[in-house]
């Protein structure tokens, strides 16, 4: 037994030397959000205060952003949700050949890197004049997000029995129907655990709104923090920016608590990694 | 469930067209866009006109010495980031968790996730931080009397790699982590029965058994990594020089900066090939039962 414990002590130091690693960056965000004299080294602040928050929360910095961000990916989650919900009903309920090789498609879709499109979206973008416009960047969103949506809200929906579903179609209801009043409410977890992954990943997404969104008075949080920051010229105010990085942050954390318990263990992308 | 489901008939796949709408117009569009104009020479800028060049943006490519530095530095942070950093860690953390106390279990894992829930630009920002000369890094280093440099100069590729560990590991982590829960638990008691050792039960017991799901994630580690911009992007903007300038950074600085649309695209269009390989490969590999 003595062999066990001194076996569990050193995996549990070598952990703890993985963790501070890991906690080093975040523990320098931390302690910076409150140094009013912030610099880029981690260190107890001498005179902690609030004064960063106080700096960074207003109008220009952190509210009108924040709204772009909400109301960007806000939009852009509802519209994913709403197409994903209706792609995954006639996919995961009717028999027939296209389904294996659409869902492979989707499949397929998912690992391509949004990334290396962006260019030619930007020269669409700016032929059909949706550049610079709120909903083009939101529909592009969605778009890039639909296919991992479609394909978990498929997997979920197959864990829904059809046998409540057999008796409103009895009692004569309509496809849209039933799956309004009687799928989705079923699933409503799984509904949950797709709409706040879709936010989150459009909400740190910065390559789209970075290359779609011109006008300053439009850009979502992740793309002015990258101007805060991104123009290195004169002064940079690190413990603003600290702070700043805080509250936009806050909201995604949030989230991810609030679905980590699906998220964690099995979660591997939905069963996306299972097959 | 097999036997309870029917045929829609043809109106009942009508609430695929939203779904399916969106994707052809911003996606499959898109694609077939960029085909198209990674064989132009296609301007940003002046009044020149849109002429088929054929060929000319990958030949143009395969001879830029700037090109292939990109290549170069792809290969470079996608081995050490995903396939040496985010894999063996994400590994290593998953199997050491399994047998640590519980607090250590959770404060490991409270770290290792929070690295990877922060919007990409924030890790950027903080990773920035913590490499800069003046940064976290070099005091650390200076406390414990070993050379300090400035690595967003001297070493940027690998400043970046490791930023992308630091914030991609976590997914390897819950992955490895569902994978080692599924091995039953009579295989490893039989295996300590017979005297093997930690390290060895790892080697010859675990790891053929989630053969799948290494593959599986070292394939998913690479898309990702591939397609990483923003990350090096806000760290280094591919500099100094370009010797941090991966494919996506290299595409972008060709399409927008220099304002080579075609050629730009045309390296994007390489990009989304190796992509698609990897996901094909990834398809194969998962044998879905969709």
């Amino acid at each position: 037994m003595r062999r066990r414990t001194t076996e569990r002590l050193a995996i549990d130091a070598a952990l703890l030397v993985l963790a501070a690693a890991f906690a080093v960056p975040l523990v320098w965000l931390v302690l910076a959000s409150v140094d009013p004299l912030a610099g880029l080294r981690v260190r107890i602040p001498h005179s902690p205060g609030l004064s960063n928050f106080t700096g960074v929360l207003n109008e220009e910095i952190t509210f009108r952003p924040m709204l772009n961000s909400l109301l960007l990916c806000g939009s852009a989650t509802a519209l994913t949700v709403a197409a994903a919900a209706l792609a995954a009903y006639p996919l995961s309920r009717y028999r027939s050949r296209f389904n294996r090789p659409f869902l492979l498609t989707i499949l397929f879709t998912t690992c391509l890197p949004i990334t290396a499109i962006m260019v030619p979206v930007y020269a669409l973008f700016v032929q059909t004049d949706l550049i610079d416009t709120m909903y083009g960047t939101a529909l592009f969103m969605c778009t890039s997000q639909l296919p991992f949506a479609i394909w978990l809200m498929k997997n979920f929906m197959d864990g829904v029995p059809m046998v409540l579903e057999e008796a409103a179609w009895t009692d004569g209801a309509g496809a849209m129907q039933t799956l309004r009043r009687v799928v989705l409410p079923l699933m409503g977890p799984g509904v949950m655990v797709v709409t706040i992954f879709s936010f989150i990943m459009m909400w740190g997404n910065f390559f789209v709104p970075f290359m779609l969104l011109l006008t300053p008075e439009q850009l979502p949080a992740s793309v002015s923090i990258y101007n805060f920051f991104g123009n290195r010229t004169g002064q940079v105010a690190f413990g603003e920016l600290a702070a700043f990085s805080i509250i936009y942050s806050t909201p995604v954390v949030l989230l991810y608590i609030l679905i980590s318990r699906r998220l964690g263990g099995g979660f591997a992308l939905g069963g996306a990694v299972k097959g | 469930m097999s036997s309870t489901l029917r045929r829609g008939g043809p109106l009942g796949w009508l609430p695929l067209t939203p779904a399916v709408l969106l994707l052809l117009v911003f996606l499959a569009g898109p694609i077939g866009y960029c085909v198209y104009i990674a064989f132009t020479n296609m301007q940003l800028t002046g009044t020149s006109s849109t002429d088929f060049v054929g060929l000319a943006n990958f030949r143009r490519a395969f001879s830029d010495v700037n090109f292939r530095n990109a290549v170069w530095l792809t290969l470079v942070f996608t081995v050490i980031s995903s396939i040496l950093g985010q894999n063996s860690l994400g590994m290593a953390l998953a199997a050491l968790m399994r047998r640590a106390s519980k607090p250590v279990r959770t404060v490991t894992g409270i770290f290792v996730i929070a690295a990877w829930v922060l919007p990409e630009i924030v890790a950027a920002f903080l990773l920035y931080a913590f490499f800069r000369r003046e940064g976290t890094l070099n005091a650390i280093l200076g406390w414990l009397h070993l050379p300090t440099q400035n690595w967003l100069y001297t070493l940027p590729i690998l400043a970046v790699s490791f930023a992308n560990v630091w914030r991609g590991t976590a997914f390897s982590m819950l992955i490895y982590s569902a994978a080692l829960n599924e091995i039953p638990q009579d295989v490893t008691e039989a295996a300590e029965m017979d005297g093997a050792t930690g390290l060895r039960r790892f080697w010859h017991i675990t790891l053929p058994m989630i053969r799948r799901s290494i593959a599986t994630n070292l394939m998913l580690n690479t898309l990702q990594t591939l397609s990483v911009f923003g990350l090096i992007w806000a760290m280094t903007r591919g500099g100094p020089g370009n010797r941090s300038e991966t494919l996506p950074v290299f595409m972008y600085d060709q399409a927008f900066l220099k304002s080579f649309i075609g050629y730009g695209t045309a390296v994007a269009l390489l990009l989304l090939l190796i992509s698609s390989l990897f996901s094909a490969v990834y398809l194969r590999l998962i044998k879905t039962e969709v």
